[in-house]
C-alpha cells in the first residue's frame, strides 16, 4: 500500500505515510501526553489498542500508561475510576469507536459525575474513511455537545490541539478533544492563545464570517484567500469551543458581517451548524446562513483527502458555499 | 489530636446482630418505599446480608471523612438496591436520618440509584449496569499507583453479568493483577424479566470468573457467618490475583410473599395491607432475637 509499504506502519500513522511520505512520525499528541505526564504527578494515560502514539510514553512512565485492549467502554469506565481516585485520565481513543461507541460511558460515568477525565478522540470525522464507513466519526460532535457537563474542543491544526490541551489541564470536569488529522494544513504560527468557551478569530472580514472548526477552518481560509481576489472581504473565525460556545462571537458575527457560514467534517446534522442556528434562533438573529457538512446520507468511502474533496471541505467548496450565501 | 474514628475492618460483630441488621434494612427500605410510592424490593432484600456484613464488618471506613483516601470503596453496581444502602449509611453518621424521609423526591441526595455527587458514602454513581466494575478496575489501579491498600468491592447482579463490559473489566481486573479488587455477585436467579439463565445462561458464574484468572468463593449470601467468613479470609490487597464471591440469594428473601413471586416485586409499590403484613413478618422476627448494643433506630 503506497510507496512505503515495506515499512510496518501503525494504522494512525496510515495517513502521514500516504500523504506526507514521512515515516514514524511522532505525532504532538503522543509529545504532548509525554509533556503532562511528566509535568505533573495526577496524569494518567490509557488507550484502548491506540498506545503505538504513546510509544515514548510508554516505555519512560510505564506505570502511568494504561493498555486497556479493543475494550472501549472499559476503558472509559477504568479511567473514570482513576479520576474518582484523585487522577487526571487522558483516553486516547479513535473517534468512531471510542467517542460513538462510548457514549453511554462518557455520560454516565464521567459526565455526570463531573469527574476529570479527558477524552483524546483522534482520527475523528472522515481521517478514516478509507476504512469504511464503520470508520467514519461524523455524528461525535452532535453526541458529545448534548452530553451535560462535558467540555467539547476541536483544534484546526497541530499548534491549536497543543494549545487546548495545555490549557485545559486545569479545568475540574471532563474534557471531549475532536481531533481530525484528516488534513495536514497549518493554521497557527504561533501557539494560539485559549480561552475557555471562546473561539479564535483566524482572519478579519465585513462581507461574511465563516464559521469553522477542525479541518474546516484551513479550507475556510484557503477560501477567503480565493475571494479576496474576487473582492469578497470574508472573516474566518475558528470554533476551537464548541462546547461551551462563544455564543458573543456569534452574534458579533451575525451583526457585523450580516452573513455567516458554518464549516465542519462533521454531520450537518447537530454539529456546529445546528449548535450556531440555535444561538441564531434564540436571540431572534436572522443573517444570511448556511451550514457546511457533510450530508446526512450514506457517506463515500476512500481516503481523507479524496472524501474532503468530493464533500467540498476545500477551498474551492467552501467558495463557493460562500458566494452562494451571498447571492 | 486524633482523627475522626475509623471503622477498622473485621471489627468484632454479633452475627445476631448481623442477622438483625439485615432484616431491619428490609423493614427500612419497606418503609422509604412506601414514602417514595415506588422502588426494586426483591433485589434489595437479596443483597440485605451482604450489606450488612459489609457495612458493619468487612469495610474499612470513616464516616465522619466520606473521602478518606485510604477507605475501603463499595460500588454498588446493581444500583437499583440503593434504597438499602441509604438507611445504613444514615445510621453510620454519614448523613442525618432525616434525609431518609425525601428518598426519591425531586432534589433529594438519595434516589433509587445512587449518585456520588450528592450522598455523602457513595464512592461512584450507578445506574447502568456493567459500568461499576471498570470503576473498581480504575480505583485498583489507582490504589497501586499511591501505594495504598484500600480495597475495592463491586456488588454485582447476576443478571448484570450479561453485560460485556463486565468481563472486559473482569480481564482487565487479572491482566493488571488487581489483589484489591472484590467482585461479589448477588445471584438471586432472577433479572428485571425472569430467571436470570432464561434470558441468557451466565452459569457457571464461578467457573467463568476463574476461567479468567480471578479467585473465588461461593457461599450462601444470607448466611451472616459465611459472609464474615468469607471478607475475613480475603487475600490482602496488596496480593494480585482479584477475588469473586459468588454469594447465592434469593430475590425477595424475607418476605413470603416476596419469596413465592420474586418477579412481581422486582419494582412496584405494596398496598398498606400489604406493607403492614410484610412489616408484622420481618419484625416478628427481630423481636424474637435478643437485642444488642446500638438500638436500630440509630439512624434518628
Amino acid at each position: 500500500m503506497g510507496r512505503n509499504s515495506s515499512a510496518a506502519m501503525p494504522m494512525e500513522n496510515v495517513f502521514t505515510e500516504q500523504q506526507q511520505g514521512r515515516a514514524g512520525r511522532p505525532t504532538y499528541v503522543g509529545r504532548e501526553l509525554l509533556r503532562l505526564v511528566e509535568e505533573r504527578d495526577d496524569v494518567v494515560v490509557l488507550s484502548a489498542d491506540m498506545g503505538a502514539v504513546v510509544s515514548e510514553l510508554r516505555e519512560r512512565h510505564p506505570r502511568r500508561y494504561f493498555e486497556l485492549g479493543i475494550a472501549e467502554t472499559n476503558t472509559v469506565s477504568v479511567a473514570a475510576g482513576l479520576a474518582a481516585s484523585g487522577f487526571r485520565p487522558y483516553v486516547v481513543s479513535m473517534g468512531p469507536f471510542g467517542a460513538i461507541k462510548c457514549a453511554e460511558q462518557l455520560r454516565a460515568d464521567v459526565a455526570y459525575t463531573h469527574l476529570p477525565v479527558r477524552f483524546v478522540a483522534r482520527l475523528s470525522g472522515l481521517a478514516m474513511g478509507f476504512f469504511g464507513t464503520t470508520h467514519h466519526a461524523v455524528e461525535d460532535i452532535a453526541i458529545a455537545r448534548s452530553i451535560t457537563n462535558l467540555t467539547v474542543v476541536a483544534p484546526s491544526d497541530e499548534r491549536s490541539a497543543v494549545a487546548l490541551l495545555r490549557s485545559t489541564v486545569d479545568h475540574p470536569g471532563p474534557v471531549f478533544y475532536r481531533v481530525s488529522e484528516g488534513g495536514t494544513a497549518t493554521v497557527y504560527v504561533d501557539e494560539p492563545a485559549m480561552e475557555r468557551g471562546r473561539f479564535v478569530p483566524v482572519r478579519p472580514g465585513t462581507d461574511a464570517t465563516v464559521i469553522a472548526t477542525g479541518v474546516g477552518v484551513p479550507a475556510a481560509l484557503g477560501a477567503a484567500t480565493v475571494l479576496d481576489r474576487e473582492g469578497m472581504q470574508v472573516a474566518v473565525v475558528d470554533a476551537v469551543y464548541l462546547k461551551p460556545l462563544d455564543e458573543e462571537a456569534i452574534l458579533r458575527a451575525a451583526a457585523s458581517t450580516g452573513a455567516i457560514l458554518t464549516v465542519e467534517e462533521h454531520s450537518v446534522v447537530g454539529g456546529l451548524g445546528g449548535a450556531v442556528a440555535e444561538v441564531l434562533a434564540r436571540a431572534r438573529a436572522a443573517p444570511r446562513f448556511r451550514v457546511h457538512g457533510l450530508p446526512d446520507e450514506d457517506l463515500d468511502v476512500g481516503l481523507p483527502a479524496a472524501l474532503l474533496e468530493r464533500y467540498g471541505i476545500t477551498p474551492t467548496g467552501v467558495a463557493d458555499q460562500v458566494r452562494e450565501l451571498l447571492r | 489530636m486524633t482523627g475522626p474514628a475509623v471503622l477498622e475492618r473485621g471489627r468484632p460483630v454479633d452475627l445476631d446482630d448481623l442477622r438483625r441488621r439485615a432484616d431491619w434494612v428490609r423493614l427500612r427500605t419497606i418503609q422509604l418505599i412506601d414514602l417514595a410510592g415506588l422502588g426494586h424490593y426483591s433485589s434489595t432484600f437479596s443483597c440485605a446480608e451482604i450489606l450488612a456484613a459489609l457495612y458493619y464488618h468487612g469495610l474499612r471506613l470513616r464516616p465522619d471523612e466520606p473521602e478518606w483516601p485510604d477507605r475501603d470503596r463499595f460500588l454498588l453496581g446493581k444500583g437499583h438496591a440503593a434504597v438499602g444502602l441509604w438507611p445504613i449509611l444514615a445510621d453510620l453518621g454519614y448523613f442525618p436520618g432525616d434525609w431518609l424521609e425525601r428518598f426519591g423526591q425531586p432534589g433529594s441526595p438519595l434516589n433509587d440509584h445512587p449518585n456520588m455527587r450528592t450522598a455523602p458514602g457513595i464512592d461512584f454513581s450507578s445506574g447502568s449496569l456493567g459500568h461499576n466494575l471498570s470503576v473498581g478496575v480504575g480505583m485498583g489501579l489507582a490504589a497501586r499507583l499511591q501505594d495504598r491498600d484500600y480495597r475495592t468491592f463491586v456488588l454485582t447482579g447476576d443478571g448484570e453479568l450479561q453485560e460485556g463490559q463486565v468481563w472486559e473489566a473482569v480481564m482487565a481486573a487479572s491482566h493488571y493483577r488487581l489483589g484489591n479488587v472484590v467482585a461479589i455477585v448477588d445471584a438471586n436467579g432472577f433479572s428485571g424479566g425472569g430467571p436470570t439463565s432464561h434470558a441468557m445462561n451466565i452459569e457457571p458464574i464461578a467457573a467463568r470468573f476463574e476461567a479468567f484468572g480471578w479467585l473465588t468463593a461461593e457461599v450462601d449470601g444470607h448466611d451472616v457467618a459465611a459472609l464474615v467468613d468469607v471478607l475475613d479470609e480475603l487475600p490482602s490487597p496488596r496480593s494480585d490475583v482479584p477475588t469473586c464471591v459468588v454469594a447465592r440469594t434469593r430475590k425477595g428473601r424475607g418476605v413470603a410473599m416476596m419469596e413465592r413471586t420474586p418477579q412481581a416485586w422486582h419494582l412496584g409499590l405494596l398496598t398498606p395491607e400489604q406493607r403492614d403484613e410484610a412489616l408484622r413478618e420481618i419484625e416478628a422476627r427481630l423481636v424474637s432475637l435478643p437485642p444488642r448494643g446500638g438500638g436500630l433506630g440509630g439512624e434518628e
